[in-house]
This record gives structure tokens, sequence and C-alpha cells, in this order.
């Protein structure tokens, strides 16, 4: 929504729009400024000094490193599963229409809807009903549920868009349905399937909830993060890694934004 | 001779509806084919089922002899203009137009100069690297002309080519369609629901409805002497007279046709003829439509603009040529 142009909004609009930013943003700069102190043992304000140590020492904690390896390995496979199955269930879904259609696109739907805990819950004791040990593989399948629904979301706006004529047209001059999908559909849901897939890994990449009921002894970053906030021992290293983690997640849900501002709502990413 | 395309039969049904129902057709090699019919008559399922991407319930089709049922769209040496032309938005115009070429492995430099050429033929030579969306409707319609041209397919079809084009262009284009027609000697088949089109494009004209073939004849036949009911009102709102009319003037018994320009309107006072009341006047430019009231039979007439018209709702004398009166086949 955009009022006329010309017209400034009232001084106290203004005022308040900066209070509600700067509530929801400080505490943001507030684990950057920590990621600096001096201070290990607990976090005191002001800083009583500033340093850029905690940097070489997060480098070279392995527990670290694994966590973050765990936690990449995890949202990428995630979102490639994602990225496979939303994809073709959007098609599906939007192409032809057949029993049971609305019902499947709410199933779907519903997972990113339902509370984490439930996910996690149902997950964990489907898991232990069928004798499958907690591992690597768990924990994917756990993120692949809600990476699902980013990229479906995603492709069923572009699908709805794209002229259902355009695949016809395709088949018509010869192209059959490997060739109309590499050059003509692929290509006209490149960016949804690309936004779908950055929110897909953003989400994935600082999950907590699920991961807590999937997982085993492994710890991806937020789970490590949670744990080391226990521990008073090198705290501002939580502080860097949180803020890695910060522009890790920020900087593809900002692109995914740029792709698809063109119309698309990005659904699903409130989560 | 084998035909073009052969329907034998044909039914295609969704459901409980009955899109086509038992057609048989026959379309020449060479022809000008139109499929005429209102909305829903069944005439786009036809040419759907023609393409492949629909297919037949029941009966058989053949293309150029082929049987047709359960070949796919990309193995029918036919090729489609889609209503909403259905152009590739991020290609340029240029691989538009090869892109039928390109799947089926011809080289780059070799599909662009077809391309080039199938755009010249379709008077856009140049128009190469824009993107569909830079062009206007008239262009886009022939973008997609040269995209379906280019694969030199034994029948074209076309769905309501002209249906998105503005008045002057449309006329421009079914010029130019029939003269392209003529050149390549291509079988086209062509859906419409405008008569004016179908007559004046087609060799050949079948009119739709429900689902079948009502007639199917030249646009002359189609016009002058229409088979049922339907078809005389259809194509050129012809006035459909009632069984008991027609036995007083041809002494027979059955459903009449009259054209609206075969209808003389005199005043009251000329002696015989059928007594109306004129209930009104529409000036159309070259003719004007008179609306007229028989004993409560409604008729049409036209009649060339300038003539002299009595004023609504005077009394009027309507006389015709007896051999312009059309007895259809339909059982009265």
């Amino acid at each position: 929504m955009r009022s006329d142009r010309g017209q400034s909004a009232p001084l106290g609009l203004k005022i308040a729009a900066a209070c509600g930013l700067l509530f929801l943003h400080l505490p943001i700069l507030l684990i950057f400024v920590y990621a600096f102190t001096t201070e290990e043992k607990s976090f005191v304000w002001p800083p009583p000094g500033l340093t850029t140590q905690w940097f070489a020492v997060t480098w070279n904690r392995p527990d670290v490193w694994e966590a973050l390896s765990l936690s990449v390995r995890v949202a990428a496979i995630s979102t490639a599963i994602a990225l496979v199955l939303g994809t073709l269930c959007a098609a599906a879904v939007s192409r032809t229409k057949f029993f049971g259609r609305e019902t499947i696109s709410l199933l779907v739907i519903l997972p990113i809807a339902l509370p984490g805990i439930i996910t996690g819950i149902a997950l964990r004791s489907a898991f232990a009903l069928a004798d499958i040990p907690f591992s690597f593989w768990t924990i994917v399948l756990g993120h692949a549920t809600f990476c699902v629904v980013v990229v479906y979301n995603n492709a069923v706006a572009r699908f709805r868009r794209t002229s259902g004529s355009m695949i016809e047209a395709s088949m018509d001059l010869g192209a059959d349905g490997f060739q109309t999908f590499r050059h003509i559909v692929l290509p006209n849901i490149a960016t949804a399937l690309l936004a779908g897939g950055m929110l897909a890994f953003a989400l994935s990449f600082d999950e907590v909830i699920v991961t807590t009921f999937t997982a085993g002894q492994q710890q991806t970053v937020p789970i490590w993060m949670l744990e080391e906030l226990i521990r008073p021992r090198q705290r501002p290293v939580t502080n860097v890694v949180a803020m890695v983690v910060v522009l890790v997640t920020l900087l593809p849900i900002l692109f995914a934004y740029y792709l698809t501002r063109d119309g698309d709502q990005i659904a699903g990413s409130g989560k | 001779m084998t035909s073009a395309v052969s329907f034998k039969q044909v039914s295609r049904h969704f459901g409980s509806v009955r899109a086509v129902d038992a057609v048989d057709l026959d379309i020449a090699p060479g022809e000008f084919f139109a499929m005429l019919g209102p909305s829903g008559s069944g005439k786009t399922t036809c040419l759907r089922l023609i393409a492949g991407f629909e297919q037949p319930t029941a009966g058989s089709i053949s293309i150029f002899g082929e049987r047709a049922e359960g070949v796919p769209p990309y193995r029918r040496n036919v090729n489609t203009v889609f209503q909403d032309y259905a152009l590739f938005p991020h290609l340029n115009v240029l691989d538009n137009v090869a892109y039928g070429l390109m799947v089926k492995g011809v080289g780059k430099a070799e599909r662009h100069k077809a391309a080039e050429e199938a755009l010249s033929l379709v008077r856009l030579p140049g128009y190469g690297a824009r993107r569909p969306g830079q062009l206007s409707g008239g262009q886009r319609q022939r973008v997609a002309l040269a995209r379906a041209l280019v694969n030199q397919p034994k029948v074209l079809l076309l769905d309501e080519p002209l249906g998105a084009l503005d008045l002057k262009l449309r006329e421009n284009m079914q010029e130019e369609l029939k003269s392209l027609q003529k050149a390549l000697g291509i079988t086209f088949v062509f859906v419409t629901h405008d008569q004016g089109e179908a007559l004046s494009m087609a060799d050949r004209v079948a009119v739709f409805n429900d689902g079948r073939i009502m007639q199917i004849g030249t646009p002359e036949d189609i016009y002058q002497r229409p088979k049922t009911r339907f078809v005389a009102d259809f194509v050129g709102s012809s006035n459909v007279l009632p069984p008991d009319f027609v036995q007083r003037y041809s002494g027979q018994h059955r459903w009449g046709s009259l054209r609206p320009e075969s209808i003389r309107v005199g005043r009251a006072t000329s002696g015989e003829g059928v007594a109306a009341r004129l209930v009104s006047t529409n000036y159309l430019g070259a003719t004007t439509r008179l609306a007229l009231d028989a004993d409560g039979l409604k008729l049409h007439a036209v009649v060339p603009a300038g003539t002299a018209l009595p004023v609504e709702g005077e009394a009027v004398v309507l006389t015709f040529n007896r051999e312009h009166l059309h007895l259809m086949d339909e059982p009265a």
C-alpha cells in the first residue's frame, strides 16, 4: 500500500515505526556486539572491552565445524529432495484435474501449518515404530517435510501463471515430454525453484524443534548453540556462530525476495 | 485418393458430456476447411483430436492414411496455431520459430536460416531478435504461424486464429492466410465461431452443433441451401419459416428458410404479399436491417441503404421470389 507520494507521514507515525523496527532488530545487533566482547563467562552491558579473538577461537573449535558441516549437508540434501518432490507435486496439482487433488494440495501444505513439535513427535514415534535408528537421514527426512511445502508453494504459483497451451505447443512442435520439460517448463519455473530452494535451505539451516526429535547424538548449528548457552565457557563463540548463521540465512532470503518480487508471494516464509 | 484427415464415427466423451458424437469427416489434401459452430459445439475438440491432444473415446481417425489413435502429438506431422498463440516467453522470436527444428536435432545455422525464411513468409523479416512480449497481437499471430509452418506440416490446424485481432487486421489476415494456403498447398483446418470468416475463407465448411456435424458443404451450399433450422439460423441469420407458412407458398409441408436480403418490403397498398408490421430498423452502413412481425412470425429483412423506408409501426407488405424460398430436409 502506498499513499500519495508527495505527502509525508505524520511525525508520530514515523516515531512509532522507528520504535517498532528498533524493537525487532536491536536484539540482533546486540548479539553482534557480544561477539566482540572481552568478557567470556556472562553477557555484561556495556562490554568491558572489544576484541576479535573469538573469531580465531571459533575457527579452531572442531565442534563448531562439525555442527556447521552437518547443518549445511542436511540443508542441502533436504532442499534437493524438496526441489524434486515439490516441483513434481506442483506440476501434478496445477496441470491436471484428478480425484482428491484438493486433498493432496492441503496435505502437502499441512506440515508447515502444524506446530513443529507435532511434526517432531510424530516423526519420532514413527521412526521408533519402524525401528529406524536416528541418523543423518532421519534429520534430513524431518527437514524435508517442511522444505517440500516451500518449494511446492513457489512452484505452484508459477505454474498457475504459465499458460498451459505452451506445453501443448511444445509437444505439437515435436518435443517429447523430456524435451518439453527441459526447454519450456524448466526455464519458466527456474526462478521460482531457485527462490523456493533458497528459502527451504534457510528454513532447514535454523530449524530446532523437529531436529531435536529426529536427531540422535548429532548436533546441527542451532542445537549446538542451545547446548553452548548452558555452559559458561567461551560464550562469545556462540555469538560469532550466530553472526555467521544470520548472514548465511539472510542472504538467500533477500535474494529469493528479489527473484520473486514481481508478483509471486513467497508463501510459507513466515515459519 | 487418400483423405488428408478422415474421421470415422469418432466420439469424444467427457464423462456424460458428448463433446464429439459419432462424427464422420473427410478433408481432402490441399483443402481449406473450416469448422464452424457456437462455443461448446465440439469443433475445438475435433481440432484437438487431429492434433493429438485428445484421444477418441470411439471411432478411428487417420491422417493421410495413417492411423492416428494412440500417436502422441509430437509424432504427428500436424502443427497447430493456438488461439492464445502460446509463444514461448523466454525465447526470442527466431528461437521460437526454430523450436520445432531444434527438438528434431537440426543444427543451429540451418534451423536459424529456415526460421528466417519462415519469418519472411509471414512478412516479419528481421524480427528474430525480439521477445514475444515486444510484439503486437497481429505480429504474435504471424510468429505463431511461422513457428508452425517451419516444420512443413502436412496439415496446419488453426484454432480461432483471428479471434483476438481487431476488425481491420482480421480482414488483412484473412486474405493473407488464404493466399498463403494457396501458395503452400498445405491442408488448412481452422476453427471459428464467425460464420463470415468461415464463408469467406474456406473451400468447405462443416457446421457443428452439440458435438455433431449438422452440414458439410461449400460456403454457397451452407448459405443458400441449409439443411436444418440450426444451420439456417446460425449461418447468416436466415429467416426460418414454419411448415404451415411454407405450405402456402410452395405446396409442401416442410421447414423453409429465406435470406433476409431476399425479402422486399413494400407499402401496404401495393397489392398481394405477406402482410406485416415494421417493428424496428437498424442502420448498418451499407444496408439497413428491418425487424418485421407477420402475424406473430418474426422476420428480418435486409435492404440496401438509401431505400425509402416506412416508419416504425407502419403496416407493410412483404414479397419474395418463390425460388429464393429454400426447403430444408429437416422433418416438419
